[in-house]
């Protein structure tokens, strides 16, 4: 097709007219609600069984928004006439959602698989002090955590 | 003509609260139908939807209550006076140019005989308020503006001027109710049901009446003086509260009446056919508001779609393109005039 002058300036005016007569994209948050994708990053969820107060993440953390206290305990030999095990026992773990930029970091380099992300985001408070979310709460997120994607067929389950 | 009559004092009166009143009006129509709405939705929004509970139609209300109750700011090294005044020369000659526009047989402020040459020397002194804006702030950006301003100002106005020759010259007319007149009574190709509306003869014409509007109104893609990514917001910099008011209202305004002068012009104005004597007036006013929201939506649609043009294209398309073309305009109107 040959290049007409002026071509382009029509071409636009008729993608904002189109553009116009479809519905918007935006909606009326309080009013109407859009579901976020299954995988969206809106909180950080924590599995306390699986956390041995490693510290990695709180270390790793840019923002050091991640509070972590633990003690060691003793516990049983695993087999009879054995030492007493040493295992990290954790008391305090802590996400401060106002200093936090949802990275996501500590939940890449977790090692245990104790942190996940949650796509719940309706979290706002009024004072800023409530973001600071305990292990508790932070436990309560693990409720929106969807389902890891399966295997692939004949990867082998680590133990 | 009116069943009853009105004393002279008693007309004039209407006419100012009719005339003071419409400005504002038009401002908040436009305003809230393209600049809130229309580009809401071309940009795939929804735009205000809560003010007023309706989709937000209370939103620019709400911002006129606003600005009235903000403290009227004038920089410490500003010309005090000229500052203070400059708004107001701005929307004085918006409001002069409603005063020849018809909107029915009967309902003209005043019908002049040059109506359309004084609608759009008026439409240029808007200039000066401009200048005095920018000059009297005592801010490099405002200055900058306002010189760029007037620069394109009175570049699209030569377009502008020469673009209405072309439908004076068919008219034989420049009284705005003579060019409403000649379209309804014209005919074209023998054909004389729905008049002659100047578009069809006159289309380059009124393309050109169009883009060098949107010039004058200085809306994107020639909104270089007040290009806020550059430039704040040109000759408006310094200004807030009530003076800014002035200068929206100034920018719908003049939007409404040079959207109402091409409608007029190139679209028949307030004629609708078949409809004549006492009607007309009461239709009028509905066909014209209809006409001019055509014209306008066309003005707001290309201002949310192009982006803008650099100064020097700016200037070299009125002066390589618009006037050029409106001169060729001028000539074959005035040959076909002749020789039919």
């Amino acid at each position: 097709m040959p290049k007409i002058p002026g071509q382009g300036l029509v071409k636009g005016l008729g993608v904002t007219f189109k553009t116009m007569l479809k519905p918007a994209v935006t909606v009326q948050y309080p009013k109407e609600r859009e579901e976020p994708t299954p995988r969206a990053r809106g909180v950080i969820a924590l599995k306390e069984e699986n956390c041995t107060a490693c510290m990695l993440c709180a270390r790793e953390c840019p923002d050091w928004c991640i509070y972590i206290e633990g003690h060691k305990e003793k516990r049983p030999p695993r087999r009879e006439g054995g030492k007493p095990r040493t295992v990290n026992a954790l008391d305090r773990f802590d996400i401060d959602y106002a200093l936090c930029m949802y990275c996501g970091i500590c939940v890449e380099v977790c090692p245990f698989d104790a942190l996940f992300w949650s796509p719940e985001f309706e979290y706002s408070e009024v004072r800023i002090a409530d973001l600071l979310h305990d292990k508790e709460k932070l436990g309560e997120w693990m409720e929106g955590v969807p389902e890891p994607q399966a295997l692939e067929a004949g990867a082998v389950k680590k133990k | 003509m009116l069943a009853f009559e009105l004393t002279f004092w008693w007309s004039t009166l209407l006419k100012t609260v009719v005339v003071l009143s419409i400005i504002p009006a038009a401002a908040v129509v436009l305003g809230y139908v393209f600049l809130l709405k229309m580009m809401a939705h071309m940009q795939s929004r929804l735009g205000p939807m809560e003010p007023g509970g309706y989709h937000g139609w209370f939103q620019l209300i709400g911002d006129g209550i606003k600005f009235i109750q903000k403290e009227d700011i004038i920089p410490a090294e500003a010309d005090r006076r000229v500052f203070a005044i400059a708004p107001v020369v701005v929307l004085v000659s918006t409001f002069l140019l409603y005063i020849v526009l018809p909107a029915g047989p009967d309902l003209v402020v005043q019908d002049l005989d040059v109506g359309i040459f004084y609608a759009l020397a008026v439409s240029s002194l808007s200039v000066i308020g401009i200048l005095m804006a920018g000059w009297a702030s005592a801010n490099k950006y405002s200055l900058l503006g306002s010189l760029r301003a007037a620069g394109q100002l009175i570049a699209y106005e030569l377009p502008l001027v020469l673009a209405v020759v072309g439908v004076v010259i068919q008219a034989g007319t420049m009284s705005l109710q003579g060019i409403v007149h000649a379209q309804a009574d014209g005919e074209i190709f023998g054909i004389g049901i729905i008049g002659n509306p100047y578009i069809l003869t006159q289309a380059l014409g009124f393309v050109i009446f169009v883009a060098a509007s949107q010039a004058e109104l200085s809306q994107t893609p020639f909104d270089m003086p007040v290009a806020e990514s550059e430039l704040v917001a040109g000759y408006m910099t310094e200004y807030s509260g009530f003076r800014f008011l002035f200068f929206f209202m100034a920018e719908f305004g003049t939007a409404f009446a040079l959207s109402a002068i091409a409608a007029t012009l190139y679209l028949g104005g307030w004629s609708v056919p078949f409809i004549e004597g006492d009607l007309a007036n009461v239709v009028g006013p509905i066909a014209l508001g209809a006409k001019i929201m055509l014209v306008a939506f066309l003005i707001f649609w290309m201002r949310f779609t192009f982006p803008r043009f650099r100064e020097d294209q700016l200037q070299a398309f009125a002066w390589k393109i618009l006037i050029p073309l409106s001169l060729a305009n001028i000539v074959a109107t005035g040959v076909l005039k002749v020789a039919f």
